[in-house]
C-alpha cells in the first residue's frame, strides 16, 4: 500500500532573472523554513517555482511581506515504492479514471520515491488511489 | 526651383492681408454653414464681424481631434456632400475613423501644394517618382499622385510594400524621385543586397519622406543607402494630408503652405502663443479649404516655428522638425497608438493589474512594441499553460484594437516600477 495524501504547495511566480531565486531561499533560510521539494518550471521572461516546506503559512506570511507573487496550492504526495513500475501503475490507475496530471516532480532515495502531483480532481484522485 | 512664386515668395504684408481676407471669408463660411462652430462661437461670444485681421484669429474657438470624432462622418462640413469629390479617412485605430472629404477646388489647392513641395526639393516635370506611400483612404499615396501629376512628372503608382518589386522597377524604369515614409525607404535600401542590387542600379537623385517623425542621423543613411538627397515632407489628413510644408534645398526646417493652411505655436496647456523659435503644439487653421475648414486645429505634434526669409527665396513661415507629441500618441509602424488603448484592453482582462509600460524599440528599421504587465496580485498561476494562455489573450485582443504586432511580457505584481505623480507608461528607446 501507498501512502499518500493531499499537501499544501508554495507556488511563487518568479520574473526569470538573475538573483531572483535567490532572494527567495534567502528568505526562507532566514527564517528556518524548510524546503522539501522544489521544482521550477520556466519561460523565457518567467518562471513558477514550486516548493514543499514546512510551515507553508509562515512561508507564505513571509514572502508577501517581499511582495513576492505567492499562493497555495492542493497537491498529491504519493509515496511509491523504489522500484521499476512503480510510478506507472499509479498514473495507469489515473489515466483510466480519466484523471490529467498537469505536472509533477519528485527523486527515488532510500526505498521510497514521494512524487508530488497536480491533478485536476485532487480528492478523487486520492479515492481512485486508495481503492 | 519654386513652383509658385507669386504665392511662395510673396512680401510679408501683402501676405497677411491675404491671409487676413480669407481668414475672413472662412469664419463667415462656417459661422453660416456648421452649426458646431455657431455654438461653440456664440458661447465664447464672438460673431464673424470680430474677425478683421489676421491676428484676430486668437479669438477663435479651437477644434480637436474629439471634435471630428464626435461630428462623424460630415458634421464639420461646410458644403454640401453633392461637392464632395473624394473623401479620405484616418485609420481609425482609436475608435471611429475621421473623415475628411474634398471638394473639386480642394483638391486642387492639394495637388498645387503638393507640387510645391516636390519642386522645392528639386524635382520638375522630366522627373519620374516612384510613390511607395499606401494608395486609398490615406493622404499619402493620392495626395503624391496628384501633386506629381500636376507637376507634369511621370509617375509609378506603386504604393506601399512588395520590396522586390519596388526595386525591379527602380532599376528598370529608373525612376529619379522616391516618396515614402523614411523607415520604408530605410527598409528598401538594406533590402538592395539581399536582392542582388547596390544602390548604383538606381537612378534616384531626391527622396521625398515624411508621415513619420525621423532624424538628421536617419536621413544620412537613408541618403547614403539609396544614394539620393532625402526631403521632407509633411502633412496631417485633417489639414489636407502631405504638402502642408515641405522641406527646401537648405535643409532647415519646413515651409508652411500659408496662404492656404494658417500656423500657430501655442503653450499646449495656457494655449497662448509662444514666441518664433519656441516649441510648443502645431496648429493650424484652414484659409481656403471649402469641405471642411477647421478652426484653430490642434495637431497635438509639438514643433516651432521661424519666420525670415529662407535662403531657398521663399518668405513662407518655417517648421521646425516635428519633435513629439503634447499628448501620449505614439506613432509606430505608421500607426498611431495610444497608451489608453493599451489600458482599455488590459483592465478586461481580470489576472492583471492596470500597472503596465509599453517599450518602443527599433530594430533595424522595424518599430517593435512590447506590453509589460503586472499579474494581478490575487492571481498567481500554477501552471504555465495558464500563463501562456492569459498572455496570448492579451497578445490577440491588443493586436485587434491596435491592429498591429505586439510582444507581451508578464512580470510580477509591484517590479513596474512606480513614478510620483503621472504614471509614466511609455518607454521609448527609439533614436529618432
Amino acid at each position: 500500500m501507498n501512502y499518500m495524501k493531499i499537501i499544501k504547495q508554495v507556488t511563487v511566480f518568479l520574473q526569470n532573472e538573475t538573483g531572483r531565486l535567490e532572494e527567495l531561499t534567502q528568505i526562507f533560510g532566514e527564517n528556518s523554513i524548510n524546503i522539501s521539494a522544489i521544482s521550477i518550471a520556466e519561460a523565457a521572461e518567467f518562471g513558477i517555482a514550486r516548493m514543499i516546506v514546512d510551515d507553508y503559512e509562515r512561508a507564505v506570511e513571509k514572502l508577501k511581506e517581499k511582495e513576492f507573487s505567492v499562493h497555495l496550492v492542493d497537491v498529491l504526495c504519493v509515496e511509491t515504492p523504489d522500484e521499476a513500475g512503480a510510478l506507472h501503475h499509479i498514473l495507469k490507475k489515473l489515466a483510466s479514471a480519466g484523471i490529467n496530471v498537469s505536472y509533477m516532480y519528485g527523486y527515488s532515495n532510500n526505498g521510497v520515491a514521494p512524487m508530488i502531483m497536480k491533478v485536476n480532481d485532487t480528492d478523487r484522485a486520492l479515492a481512485i488511489l486508495n481503492m | 526651383m519654386i513652383w509658385n512664386e507669386t504665392a511662395e515668395c510673396m512680401e510679408l504684408a501683402q501676405r497677411r492681408e491675404l491671409q487676413s481676407r480669407r481668414l475672413k471669408d472662412t469664419v463667415a463660411r462656417v459661422y453660416q454653414n456648421v452649426e458646431f462652430y455657431r455654438k461653440k462661437m456664440q458661447e465664447i461670444g464672438v460673431e464673424p464681424g470680430d474677425i478683421q485681421t489676421i491676428d484676430d484669429i486668437v479669438k477663435l474657438p479651437f477644434t480637436t481631434k474629439q471634435d471630428l470624432r464626435d461630428n462623424y462622418p460630415f458634421g464639420l462640413c461646410a458644403a454640401p456632400e453633392s461637392q464632395f469629390v473624394r473623401i479620405h479617412a484616418s485609420s481609425g485605430t482609436t475608435g471611429k475613423p475621421t473623415a475628411v472629404p474634398y471638394t473639386r477646388k480642394d483638391l486642387e489647392t492639394f495637388s498645387e501644394c503638393v507640387a510645391r513641395c516636390i519642386c522645392s526639393a528639386g524635382g520638375t516635370r522630366k522627373d519620374i517618382i516612384q510613390i511607395a506611400y499606401g494608395y486609398g483612404l490615406f493622404t499619402g499615396g493620392l495626395g503624391l499622385h496628384d501633386g506629381a501629376t500636376k507637376l507634369g512628372a511621370g509617375v509609378i503608382p506603386i504604393s506601399g510594400g512588395n520590396t522586390r518589386n519596388q526595386l525591379t522597377l527602380m532599376k528598370d524604369f529608373k525612376p529619379t524621385i522616391l516618396a515614402c515614409t523614411p523607415s520604408y525607404a530605410m527598409f528598401l535600401a538594406e533590402s538592395l543586397a539581399e536582392n542582388g542590387m547596390s544602390k548604383e542600379d538606381l537612378s534616384l537623385k531626391v527622396g521625398i519622406f515624411g508621415a513619420e517623425p525621423w532624424s538628421k542621423e536617419m536621413r544620412k543613411k537613408i541618403e547614403e543607402g539609396l544614394g539620393l538627397t532625402a526631403y521632407d515632407i509633411y502633412g496631417l489628413s485633417e489639414i489636407m494630408g502631405p504638402g502642408v510644408s515641405a522641406s527646401c534645398n537648405q535643409q532647415d526646417g519646413l515651409h508652411v503652405a500659408e496662404d492656404h493652411f494658417y500656423p500657430e505655436i501655442l503653450n499646449p496647456d495656457t494655449l497662448e502663443a509662444v514666441s518664433d523659435g519656441t516649441v510648443g503644439e502645431l496648429v493650424f487653421t484652414h484659409l481656403t479649404k471649402e469641405a471642411m475648414p477647421l478652426l484653430r486645429y490642434r495637431t497635438r505634434d509639438l514643433s516651432s516655428i521661424t519666420r525670415s526669409t529662407c535662403q531657398c527665396g521663399r518668405t513662407t513661415a518655417k517648421m521646425g522638425r516635428i519633435l513629439g507629441r503634447s499628448d501620449d500618441m505614439l506613432i509606430i509602424r505608421g500607426v498611431n497608438v495610444f497608451p489608453s488603448q493599451v489600458e482599455s484592453v488590459l483592465l478586461e482582462v481580470p489576472e492583471v493589474s492596470a500597472n503596465y509600460v509599453i517599450i518602443v524599440d527599433r530594430q533595424g528599421t522595424m518599430d517593435t512594441v512590447e506590453v509589460k504587465v503586472e499579474l494581478d496580485e490575487k492571481y498567481v498561476p500554477d501552471e504555465m499553460g495558464e500563463l501562456e494562455n492569459i498572455r496570448e489573450k492579451i497578445r490577440h485582443k491588443l493586436n485587434s484594437v491596435l491592429r498591429i504586432g505586439v510582444k507581451v511580457t508578464l512580470a510580477e505584481h509591484k517590479t513596474i516600477q512606480r513614478s510620483e505623480g503621472k504614471a509614466k507608461r511609455v518607454l521609448d528607446k527609439r533614436h529618432i
